[in-house]
């Protein structure tokens, strides 16, 4: 058993894959918590997909050196972040009308960029999966920074966030830079996804961010310990699905969603038969 | 409120509070008016209430008694015209408490009893800070006074309707408002659960809190009430029960969707518009 465990590591792109999924496992569920209570989900996929151009844009610019890339996907989720704002707030159109357009678009303008590479079909898996065993030490430091910076913003306007999520008139008569306040979500979402865009993808970023969330959800009654409960299923997924995709030869990204998602089920039947088992225990006559 | 006016509001990095100007009442709406899509939702209302001063509002389904409250919030604009607070626009008060409609509110939010209490103080606390025990201390006396310390820990889902209430008024004791605007909190409401929450409004007046209370039955608003207002998108009358609830200015609020029965000498109004949720 510890030789299955161990053995792995002995590679050091296991041990570093395996860090990086822990780090985008917390600050996804972390961020992922307030998703889950204000309803963003369809926000937080699309704006994942959102980053694709940018990504694009960089890699090309750079002629297929990566190390700018986290700062053109950043620059494109912000960019996508303001621009759905902008749509929904000063016309008709509803946001998450707004959201598919600048959603769509923005992807299809990725893959188009994309496909003037001659390495298209490569590269592009990559970064609509994730290649989380290429991790290098820079990338880690990023992502352990930025992380540090999400964890550090969730905790230090952490009632403001709550406040805001449960009651937005509350906030607004209370006089809290509600739209500030939202912006700056918008923010921390960004550098959540674009923190995993190495681990899983853009195209399964929802998932990390919502799955492990949406689990804490159904266990506990709570928020800080939903917040909790998420980042370790979050992180557990990361690193059982790594180890799976290394022993099965499985993509990674794919596996640890397909892990996250699978402790969903298993927790949500579990409550199911639950509440029926109780049903009918109450059923019966005393 | 616009970007700027945010910004300046957090240049301090907390909320700085109007002063009070003794002249001026708790409340001055002028001429405040608001059109949806070419369609007036109020037109020219105008009143004033003064500190501690408890105020029913009633009117038929879609007479703009929401839209009033949100105004007076400042959650929303008011499309003509001016409410003040002390002399001030609401933009800088918070000493405004709105009580939602309960079906505005996320009853499954992983959030406990004393946690939504508590939530009335972040605009005090300020940023970067956890409440200090004084804050608990606040809220502990807010859930005393509306009756429900016992179910502090208790997670918001599990709360009845009557509860539902009482938490949101803790909420607006912990908030040290001085005028709380409650949204029909009566609809849905069973009897006893009603007059529970009717109970506790004299325990506001002493402690000086003016109030909005928008409902819809006639009758309970003569009995809990002093000052009634009826609306329908107009302000038809303001003032005293039996002054307010005539015949003449009931028919003029309701059309045809009041049966109007005369009781030893008073006017009773029956409703057939009542108690439909999400009322605009």
């Amino acid at each position: 058993m510890f030789d299955w465990l161990w053995a792995p590591l002995q590679y050091s792109f296991m041990w570093r894959g395996l860090i990086a999924v822990v780090l985008m496992g917390s600050v996804c569920a972390v961020v992922g918590t307030f998703v889950v209570l204000r309803g963003m989900a369809f926000f937080g996929d699309a704006l994942a997909h959102t980053i694709l151009p940018g990504v694009a844009m960089g890699y090309l610019l750079n002629g297929g050196n990566t190390n700018g890339l986290f700062w053109w996907a950043l620059g494109a989720a912000v960019l996508s972040a303001i621009g759905i704002g902008a749509i929904s707030h000063g016309s008709r159109i509803k946001e998450d009308t707004a959201i598919g357009i600048v959603f769509a678009g923005m992807f299809a303008l990725g893959i188009t960029l994309i496909s003037t590479v001659r390495s298209y079909s490569v590269d592009l898996t990559h970064f609509l999966f994730g290649d989380v065993l290429g991790v290098r030490n820079r990338d880690l430091w990023l992502s352990a920074i930025f992380g540090a910076v999400v964890l550090a913003a969730v905790i230090g306007f952490y009632k403001e966030f709550v406040t805001l999520s449960f009651d937005p008139i509350l906030a607004s008569t209370l006089r809290l830079p509600v739209r500030i306040l939202n912006y700056f979500l918008m923010l921390l979402m960004a550098l959540a996804i674009v923190i995993s865009l190495q681990t899983v993808g853009v195209a399964l970023m929802v998932a990390m961010l919502i799955t492990p969330a949406a689990t804490a959800y159904l266990l506990t009654p709570r928020l800080p310990r939903m917040i909790w409960v998420a980042a370790l299923i979050a992180s557990f997924s990361g690193g059982v699905g790594l180890y799976l995709s290394y022993y099965l030869g499985i993509a990674s990204g794919g596996a640890i969603v397909l892990v996250a998602t699978s402790i969903f089920f298993l927790v949500w039947l579990g409550q199911a038969t639950k509440r029926r088992l109780q049903a009918r225990t109450e059923d019966k006559p005393a | 409120m616009t970007l700027r006016d945010e910004l300046t509001l957090t240049k301090h990095w907390i909320v700085q509070h109007h002063p009070h100007e003794a002249g001026d009442p708790l409340l001055r709406v002028e001429n405040v008016s608001l059109w949806y899509d070419g369609h007036p939702a109020l037109q020219d209302v105008s009143f004033e209430l003064q500190a501690g001063e408890h105020l029913a509002v009633v009117g038929p389904n879609g007479a703009g008694k929401s839209t009033l409250m949100k105004i007076i919030a400042g959650v929303l604009k008011p499309t003509r015209g001016d409410v003040h607070v002390y002399g001030h626009a609401p933009g800088g008060h918070i000493c405004i408490a709105y009580v939602p409609q309960r079906n505005a509110v996320d009853w499954n939010f992983p959030v406990t009893v004393k946690d939504v209490v508590m939530m009335g103080r972040v605009g005090k606390i300020g940023f970067f800070r956890s409440p200090r025990r004084t804050d608990w201390q606040r809220v502990r006396q807010a859930l005393e006074t509306v009756g429900i310390q016992a179910l502090a820990e208790r997670p918001i889902y599990a709360l009845s309707g009557g509860q539902q209430q009482r938490m949101f008024l803790a909420r607006a004791l912990a908030q040290e408002a001085e005028l709380i605007l409650m949204d029909e909190p009566l609809s849905g409401l069973d009897l006893p659960a009603q007059e529970e929450l009717l109970a506790l409004l004299p325990t506001l007046q002493q402690n000086n809190i003016a109030l909005l209370f928008a409902l819809h039955d006639l009758n309970l608003a003569r009995q809990h009430f002093s000052k009634i207002l009826l609306l329908n998108r107009q302000l038809i009358a303001i003032g005293e029960p039996d002054e307010v609830l005539k015949p003449s200015n009931l028919r003029r609020a309701y059309g045809g969707h009041l049966h109007i029965v005369s009781d030893e000498g008073r006017w009773l109004g029956l409703s057939d518009t009542c108690c439909s949720e999400g009322e605009g």
